[in-house]
């Protein structure tokens, strides 16, 4: 049965608005569970699709011991000092386990909220066995109210055999927020990792570089980021695949467009063993002066791998805004017409409800272009 | 419905256009010819008010306002169409979506059009990508179906265009400047570029004019014109120049 979020009726307008940004349904409607940390408390967390299990990542680690495999162990504790923070911190957020061949229609929201001017962990574990299907869509959040704030997060993916994990998370975060996101995901053989990232709101500094190792023979990943800079951000963006088995493959595409923020978009395949194929596709858009710096690295390791990338940056062609003028639209409209078709990004195997979220989250910044 | 008066354009410090007078009465539609290089395109580009054609002398008269320095979008707005010969692909943007925006409330009568035009399945694809020729005429055709102006510029619209997308092409420009109604109801105007004059096995055009080196030599029957250049090429136009 549908249950009410805790928490979210406690949230002023303007910051249920913010939520609704960032993709979080307030009523838990076509939702199968909801989770919801604001600053360091757990508010809420149910879900009520039996084949997958949700709870916060303290209790899950004293209700399951074999969690401890899996809790530290795609990212290093001692990476560098956010992932030492977080570490000494009592373990924050949420630990999903999706069943064996479970599949979840509806997906699950998980918002992380910053109400006060501090610094918020999160320490998340998510888990696909053999056969399942798990989508979950993360709105990150930071209160109108909020000055100053860090937010440190740690997010394990396990992406079991014939397994499929789609992750969409967006940003909502405030302009002096400081953002620093640690996450990496193992894929099995003929699993799929789809990983979406959207930011279209102002934020002090994002820095992250998730990782996705191919274990398994035959598995996938792609990661999707699409990002709008205004004056002032500065985000550092990376997205690395691993390619370590026969005939993986992996898709790292962004589309990025600065209005005066800085971006600077890493990636960087390995293809480390046969019949592996990997492709990096880097567009930006220069709107106002600002700074897009594409990074994107290939690196062959064997004869039998094949890696590919193209980067983009500039401004929008005259002659486009100008064939659009001709059927009627004004400079500003074709303008708008364009940008929303260059950040229009179909990601497949993401059930068609996240899809839409997406597109609402970038038409909702559409005035801002 | 356009009245072309002493019209002289630069584009890039150098006039290419000297002095064209130019008239298109409502409901005719006048075919442009000329060799490689004599400033058709140029000509239309300049009426249709894209930058870097810059008008230096003369006027644009349009339903009988003087458009000469309105911009591009607003002389779309006020009816006036073009036809790109080489559109630009714009990476991202759907053809559907294009529509969409260009019909703002009634998007129904569009994908009407898009079916007519043989162009459904090419709704969700990126806007001009990997078009073949036929699909980029066929494409340019449907958004002037949507826009519906009162006078339409077509730069070539037969070039690149195989003989079964020819019929279907030429059908609709005859519709799109009314020649499928009876001569006292045409409303609607065109000025057509072409080199092969298979457009007129579609739409009977009312007048042609022969452009060269920027200048209008000669005017009169468009198909008469057409024979003068398949039997002697556009030599004769050139020694006229030189007179």
């Amino acid at each position: 049965m549908r249950k009410a979020v805790e928490g979210f009726d406690d949230l002023s307008p303007e910051d249920k608005e913010r939520l609704e940004q960032s993709g979080m349904v307030l009523s838990s409607e076509n939702r199968c569970g909801s989770f919801f940390q604001s600053d360091q408390d757990v508010r809420h967390t149910s879900c009520t699709y039996e084949g997958i299990e949700m709870l916060p990542t303290a209790e899950a680690l004293k209700k399951y011991d074999w969690l401890k495999d899996y809790y530290w162990n795609l990212v290093d504790k001692d990476k560098d000092e956010y992932t030492r923070y977080v570490a000494d911190h009592e373990p924050r957020g949420y630990t999903i386990i999706a069943k064996k061949g479970s599949k979840n229609i509806f997906p699950l929201q998980t918002c992380l909220f910053m109400a006060t001017d501090d610094i918020q962990t999160v320490h998340n574990i998510i888990i696909a066995e053999e056969g399942a299907e798990l989508h979950l869509i993360t709105g990150c959040v930071s209160s109108h109210s909020v000055g100053h704030g860090s937010h440190y997060g740690i997010t394990e993916f396990y992406v079991g055999k014939d397994a499929l994990i789609s992750t969409t998370m967006i940003h909502t975060w405030g302009e002096d927020v400081t953002v620093v996101p640690r996450s990496a995901s193992r894929v099995e053989e003929n699993g799929t990792f789809l990983s979406n990232y959207i930011s279209m709101k102002p934020v002090k500094r994002v820095q992250m570089y998730p990782e996705a190792r191919l274990t398994g023979e035959n598995s996938v990943a792609r990661f999707s980021s699409i990002v709008l800079a205004p004056k002032g951000s500065e985000l550092d963006l990376g997205q690395r695949a691993i390619l370590e088995a026969k005939g993986t493959s992996a898709e790292l595409l962004s589309r990025v467009i600065t209005r005066g923020g800085t971006v600077i978009t890493r990636a960087h395949i390995i293809g480390g063993a046969e019949e592996t194929r990997g492709h990096i596709e880097c567009k930006g858009l220069i709107l106002e002066d600002g700074i897009i710096h594409a990074i994107p690295e290939i690196e062959g390791r064997l004869t039998n791998t094949s890696l590919s990338h193209e980067a983009a940056v500039g401004k929008i062609a005259r002659d486009e805004i100008e064939y659009l003028m001709a059927r009627g639209l004004n400079e500003e409209e074709a303008t708008a017409t364009i940008i929303r078709g260059f950040l229009d990004v179909k990601i497949q195997g993401l059930p068609e409800s996240l899809q839409r979220q997406i597109d609402a989250a970038i038409d909702a910044a559409e005035k801002g272009f | 419905m356009l009245n072309v008066e002493n019209l002289h354009v630069e584009v890039g410090g150098k006039e290419v256009i000297h002095g064209v007078n130019l008239q298109i009465p409502e409901g005719e539609t006048h075919i442009l010819m000329g060799p490689n290089g004599s400033g058709k395109t140029t000509l239309l580009r300049s009426i249709m008010g894209f930058s870097n054609y810059t008008i230096t002398e003369g006027r644009v008269i349009f339903r009988g306002h003087d458009v000469t320095e309105l911009p591009l979008y607003e002389r779309a707005r006020y009816g006036m169409g073009m036809m790109f010969q080489r559109p630009p692909t714009i990476s991202g943007l759907k053809l559907g979506k294009l529509l969409e925006v260009m019909s703002g409330k009634s998007p129904a009568k569009a994908f009407e059009y898009a079916e007519t035009m043989n162009m459904s399945a090419f709704l969700e694809r990126d806007l001009n990508a990997n078009f073949s020729g036929g699909e980029i005429k066929r494409s340019e055709v449907l958004q002037l179906l949507v826009q519906q102006p009162d006078f339409v510029m077509l730069d070539e619209p037969e070039s690149g265009v195989d003989l079964e997308n020819i019929a279907l092409i030429g059908k609709a420009i005859a519709r799109l400047v009314d020649k499928d109604r009876h001569i006292v109801n045409r409303k609607k105007s065109g000025l057509i570029i072409t080199h092969t004059g298979f457009i007129m096995d579609y739409l009977e055009a009312d007048a042609g004019h022969m452009l060269c080196n920027g200048e209008i030599r000669c005017r009169g029957n468009p198909r008469e014109i057409l024979k003068v250049i398949q039997e002697k090429g556009y030599q004769e136009c050139m020694e006229c120049v030189k007179l």
